[in-house]
């Protein structure tokens, strides 16, 4: 298992260079320009200038050799010092946005923890809807619950979220206005009052992208029920005399989430693009926000750090469900 | 006779032929007439379609996206309002004779927009799967029967699963926007840009379940009958790996029009689609956003047709999964 993770981990370190550089060179073979807002009344040879600045003028494996160099030895130097009180990255230059010339990963910190609430929460939200409904669903195959299930789910996963969103803020938000329609990034909770006013722009959010996921999920996690239900082991356990409850909840529940979890590790990093969409919808100023601003403004350093960031959990999270799977299933050995 | 009857029909049939071959052996000698082999027979894609009609779901769905294809090809004929004429006087009207559905903010007739949009949201759902799935198949079919081409083609495909498509694919659009529709003309280019995006971002998963379906095909036995008698590598893909494999292609190709159809109306909320003038529903709902709380059925509408088209596919596709693959049925 450990040379396994190891080899994998090895693995992942051309993948993510070649990915890096797909995104580089893509941003590379743009047209836009970063100076396409300076006014006309600039003469050429500032402009020159402030492209020299930006570090525009050199060729660009040399830029993008910098950027590793910042992306993989800077920025990690620069923390360490933050939490040691040290001083390596003195006098080094980190990655800099074009657009608030500040560094990217400082604006990427400010806007994270919006991110990470809504996208997290409305994850755990779904998979705890979409776990019950599964195990139902399939332990009474057919019944009504089980046609309505698979129907909503169906409807849930044909549903895009824009759409979810926008009805939503219509209808709880315009017409019963009970949540608000827009996100507040601003808004501290210091007390039980302000908690409140948090919880209720977030279910809105929240509800959207949980059911999106919870759709999927309980699909998976019907299908891998129903595998387990009709295996023998189940008729053995049934015929020891266990009670059903032992036989479904224990039994075939525990062998029915190993590719579930798997599904739910691989799910995740594409729920981050998701949120995407959400966030627009609602207002959040999050990571997805912040990407669609910087491509519109043409700021590179934001959306390569942006996306590889994206890649980094694709690839990551790939490999976590590979390892869960062999942790959990004692019969699959990559070795 | 109806279909289903004659199936019965056959069926009867085929087991009177059973128990009177038994018989013929125990008893009397068999008949002077022995039986031509031969008039009606099953063929597969029948029995795909008997089975196909069984799943209600499907059957609906398939009926609801035959009426939506007759609505946005056929609507225009009948709906001659052009969907980008600007009827100012007649602006944020809402259901009435002259427009049923109302219209916009600048009076352009919403029926008609709602039309003009589906037809572009269909045919890139339609033309993205195409691309999707003959690139899919063709890397599919490619590291399956060759084993030399198997662990680059799929290193590959591995790279591209890891790529964050989305960031992407806005990327990809809003880089290439300008030189395409420069080179085109707005309405192609972007066109172009689109689906060749959505296509060469999606291809993976059809690659995959090829892949696998031709690992295991090359196994049987008629494959190693076909060679021995010296098929050649082309020949063998296209008489006997190509119809082995087409069905789950197909249910890949049902589910890539609905991912197809939900990403380009994405990319068109985002702002990051088709340009204004050019309607697709993704846009139209994204026009409408700002004004929801005056008119909500703006929005509606066009999510709806979203919605509905992906669900109809979504669900022939389960369908098709369920008629072609008996296994899995029910699941």
């Amino acid at each position: 298992m450990l040379t396994f993770t190891l080899r994998r981990l090895l693995l992942a370190v051309p993948t993510l260079l070649f990915i890096s550089l797909v995104i580089f060179l893509l941003l590379e073979a743009s047209p836009g320009d970063p100076l396409g807002d300076v006014p006309l009344t600039v003469p050429p040879e500032v402009k020159e200038r402030m492209r020299e600045a930006l570090g525009l003028g050199q060729a660009w494996y040399i830029r993008y050799a910098l950027w590793l160099k910042q992306f993989f030895w800077v920025e990690p130097l620069y923390w360490f010092d933050g939490v040691f009180g040290t001083a390596f990255s003195d006098g080094m230059q980190r990655i800099i946005s074009f657009q608030s010339r500040s560094p990217v990963f400082d604006v990427i910190a400010q806007r994270l923890p919006q991110t990470l609430t809504v996208v997290g929460m409305s994850y755990l939200v779904g998979v705890l809807i979409a776990i019950p409904i599964g195990i139902i669903s399939a332990y009474r195959q057919y019944s009504w619950f089980d046609q309505l299930g698979t129907f909503v789910s169906m409807v849930g996963f044909s549903m895009p979220t824009f759409f979810t969103g926008v009805v939503m803020i219509i209808v709880f938000a315009v017409n019963l206005q009970w949540f608000p329609s827009v996100y507040d990034t601003t808004h501290r909770v210091t007390d039980w009052d302000s908690f409140m006013v948090q919880v209720r722009q977030m279910v809105m959010p929240v509800t959207v992208l949980a059911l999106y996921n919870a759709a999927q999920i309980s699909r998976f996690m019907r299908a891998s029920m129903l595998d387990n239900l009709g295996q023998d082991y189940v008729r053995t356990a049934r015929a020891k005399g266990l009670s059903e409850r032992v036989v479904v909840l224990k039994h075939v529940l525990r062998n029915s989430l190993i590719p579930v979890v798997t599904v739910i590790a691989l799910g995740l990093p594409t729920v981050f693009g998701g949120a995407i969409i959400t966030e627009q919808v609602f207002k959040v100023n999050g990571l997805g926000q912040l990407l669609i601003s910087a491509i519109h403004a043409n700021d590179i350093p934001m959306v390569l750090t942006l996306t590889f960031l994206f890649a980094i959990l694709i690839v990551l999270f790939t490999l976590i469900a590979d390892i869960l799977y062999g942790v959990l299933d004692p019969r699959i050995r990559y070795d | 006779m109806t279909d289903t009857e004659r199936q019965q029909a056959l069926n009867t049939a085929e087991l009177v032929d059973e128990t009177a071959a038994s018989a013929g052996l125990t008893g009397t000698l068999p008949p002077d007439t022995p039986q031509v082999a031969g008039g009606e027979t099953r063929s597969q894609w029948r029995d795909v379609w008997r089975q196909f009609r069984s799943h209600r779901g499907a059957m609906i769905a398939l009926a609801l996206f035959i009426l939506t294809i007759l609505f946005v090809s056929v609507g225009p004929w009948l709906w001659t309002i052009d969907p980008t004429y600007v009827d100012i006087r007649a602006r944020n009207s809402g259901f009435s004779a002259a427009h049923p559905l109302g219209t916009d903010q600048l009076g352009r007739d919403l029926l008609a927009r709602l039309m003009a949009g589906g037809r572009v949201s269909i045919a890139v759902g339609l033309t993205a799967m195409v691309i999707a799935i003959l690139l899919g198949s063709l890397i599919g079919v490619l590291s399956g029967y060759f084993r030399r081409l198997d662990a680059p083609l799929m290193r590959m495909t591995e790279l591209f699963l890891a790529l964050p498509l989305l960031p992407l694919l806005l990327l990809m659009v809003t880089l290439f926007r300008e030189p395409l529709s420069k080179n085109f003309g707005p309405a192609t280019g972007i066109f172009l840009l689109i689906v060749t995006a959505i296509g060469a971002t999606s291809w993976m998963q059809a690659a995959r379940i090829v892949r696998g379906e031709v690992l295991g095909l090359k196994e049987r036995e008629f494959i190693l009958a076909a060679k021995s008698i010296g098929t050649p590598p082309h020949r063998m893909i296209l008489r006997h790996i190509l119809p082995n494999v087409l069905s789950p292609i197909m249910v890949a190709a049902t589910l890539g029009i609905a991912t197809a159809i939900i990403t380009e109306s994405a990319l068109s909320f985002l702002g990051l689609g088709f340009p204004p003038d050019f309607p697709t529903w993704g846009r139209l709902l994204f026009d409408a956003v700002d004004q929801m709380v005056l008119y909500p059925w703006r929005v509606i509408l066009p999510g709806l047709f979203i919605s509905l088209t992906v669900l109809c596919v979504n669900y022939i596709g389960d369908g098709l999964r369920d008629a072609m693959d008996p296994r899995i049925r029910g699941r």
